[in-house]
């Protein structure tokens, strides 16, 4: 367990850094069952944030808090606050205005009922943006950045929901791209994905870490250490532990469950 | 970077200020709101209504014993009138569940076949031609009943009349069974296709797969498809105000005419002064049917609703 206190000694270790994202004390329950409890980390703007954890841990429930999905799921209860940008992300007046700044991939893709080209001009569009050109421009940055570009170039008007699984995975990647997001949420986004495509993808993030801040949750321990700057570790429904992504991997951990579970020895 | 991106990507409103796609969709769904408010104010309106109607009988002449319990229906006795609804009650019940009988097994199978078996052009043939049986108006059931099935049920089994609730059980079974297999197939159709994939590369056979994996799955539409298909059967008029011969009688057979709850709402309602204890009486019959359905629904949704949690 952290406490709110260390979560904010480690935070500010960088001084020119600013919180993008502010957890406190959020718990989430279903009915009577807890599904996350005191959780407090922050999340600094332009890092990529690493949740690594096994199974049923409460990473999925966790990241549809950070956005108000829970608002479509009456069966779920949180506790606790959430700043974004330092506003509580409960108060806020435009739910929409805040879900548009947060871009969201989900482990199994959605590929919306519309062609490849509209799935991705869909935000840019709901935006007012009517300009072909300009969409042009939108849509193939995006498809580019989200390694789909060259396999889908020729036929952008077929439909998104027709191609592979892997395919539709970065689809929704490059969608999520779209709305210039400032907080990228992951959840396991390489699933479907094969490793040279992943490797491809990594690198755009990487990339990506300068325009906005990622929250990656993934069950690949090594993909956490190739990519985050820090990495919380999850189990069941505690933040076992936050740190520096090199210390969690190299053993300089709090609790021994963490590197157990780097390791391999569980979950 | 960051700044120039978001400008190209049109305009983003502060977080903690609406704009107006904040005040449309707001708008839009007070309307849905006002139109899903007005179902409900229609129906209790109705309710309302047809209780008001009833109500001057509920409060003098009615007995819950006579009404029913007692199988005489003689309203318009001019010595001593008698209101039980127990020979309509009956009459309503035989016909619909032999109905039933007729068009459960029927709307099924034919939506088994047409959702899992047929292909191409014969299946979109079938479709066309069951939305087109649906669409037959009430009256030429009737119709039917009263000219083909009638002389048929005689010639066939040997019975003085034909106009009975085998007449009117399978005539109504016919006109539930369309819309019946309609609201079936739309279920196996919404089931989808990996389960039947994932089923069969288990090594299921067609039926295998379907009694298995399928059905269960369409278990709640196809529940609706049946419920509605009762709906259907006990609110019908025309038909069987036609086909059932019209006889007050408790039946012992089905070769037994019999009269139906609605069919003696239509038949007496042009009939009687309003206002009358008889006008009156009928109305409260309308309440009773009004209940029933009502029953009905409720009972639909509450297993359905029980399928779903367990």
């Amino acid at each position: 367990m952290v406490s709110a206190a260390e979560a904010m000694t480690m935070a500010s270790d960088n001084p020119d850094s600013k919180v993008k994202l502010q957890v406190r004390d959020v718990g989430i329950r279903y009915g009577s069952t807890t599904a996350i409890s005191d959780i407090n980390l922050e999340v600094m703007e332009n890092e990529i944030f690493g949740i690594i954890g096994p199974a049923n841990a409460g990473k999925t429930s966790f990241l549809k808090t950070i956005n108000r999905m829970n608002d479509f799921d009456t069966s779920m209860s949180i506790d606790g606050e959430i700043l974004f940008d330092g506003i509580n992300i409960r108060e806020v007046r435009n739910v929409y205005a805040l879900r548009n700044r947060i871009g969201v991939v989900f482990p199994l893709p959605v590929g919306l009922p519309l062609t490849i080209y509209e799935n991705v001009a869909f935000v840019p569009r709901l935006r007012g943006i009517r300009d072909r050109a300009e969409l042009d421009v939108i849509v193939e940055r995006c498809l580019t950045r989200a390694a789909l570009w060259d396999e889908v170039k020729d036929r952008l008007d077929s439909l998104g929901s027709l191609l592979s699984g892997g395919q539709q995975q970065r689809l929704t990647i490059a969608r999520a791209l779209s709305q210039d997001p400032e907080l990228l949420m992951l959840d396991e986004f390489s699933i479907a994905v094969d490793p040279v495509t992943t490797m491809r993808i990594e690198d755009v993030l990487k990339e990506l870490k300068q325009e906005m801040t990622i929250i990656l949750v993934t069950n690949l321990v090594q993909q956490a250490r190739r990519l985050a700057d820090r990495t919380a570790f999850f189990l069941d429904g505690q933040c076992v532990e936050i740190g520096a992504t090199e210390d969690l991997f190299t053993g300089q951990v709090q609790d021994s469950r963490t590197t157990d579970y780097i390791e391999g020895r569980f979950g | 970077m960051s700044q120039a991106a978001r400008q190209r990507s049109g305009n983003l409103p502060d977080i903690n200020q609406r704009n107006a796609d904040w005040y449309i969709d707001k708008l839009v769904q007070y309307l849905v709101f006002l139109s899903g408010i007005s179902a409900i104010v229609l129906i209790v309106g109705i309710f309302v209504f047809v209780t008001i109607e009833g109500l001057g009988f509920l409060f003098e002449d009615f007995s819950f014993r006579e009404f029913f319990l007692s199988p005489w229906w003689e309203p318009t006795d001019e010595d001593e009138p008698t209101y039980g609804i127990l020979a309509l009650m009956a009459g309503t019940a035989s016909v619909t569940g032999l109905a039933m009988l007729v068009a459960i097994p029927f709307s099924l199978g034919s939506a088994i076949y047409v959702a899992e078996f047929a292909s191409g052009k014969k299946r979109e043939f079938l479709k066309v031609l069951i939305e087109l049986l649906a669409a037959i108006p009430s009256v030429v059931w009737g119709f039917i009943g009263l000219s083909i099935m009638n002389p048929l049920i005689i010639d066939l089994f040997d019975v003085p009349v034909g106009l009975n609730i085998l007449n009117a059980g399978i005539i109504l079974g016919l006109m539930a069974a369309p819309i019946m297999t309609s609201i079936s197939e739309d279920a196996l159709k919404a089931v989808p296709d990996r389960y039947r994939e994932a089923a069969e590369a288990l090594g299921g056979t067609r039926w295998q797969v379907i009694y298995k994996t399928v059905l269960p799955a369409a278990k709640n539409g196809l529940l609706g498809g049946v419920l509605l298909g009762v709906g259907r059967g006990f609110g019908e008029t025309m038909a069987v105000l036609m086909a059932t011969g019209h006889a007050i009688n408790i039946p012992g057979s089905v070769f037994d005419s019999v009269r139906a709850l609605t069919a003696t709402i239509a038949a007496e309602l042009g009939e009687t002064a309003v206002g009358s204890p008889h006008y009156q009486a009928l109305f409260t019959i309308g309440i009773f049917l009004f209940s029933i359905t009502f029953v009905i629904n409720l009972s639909a949704d509450l297993i359905v609703r029980g399928i779903r949690k367990s």
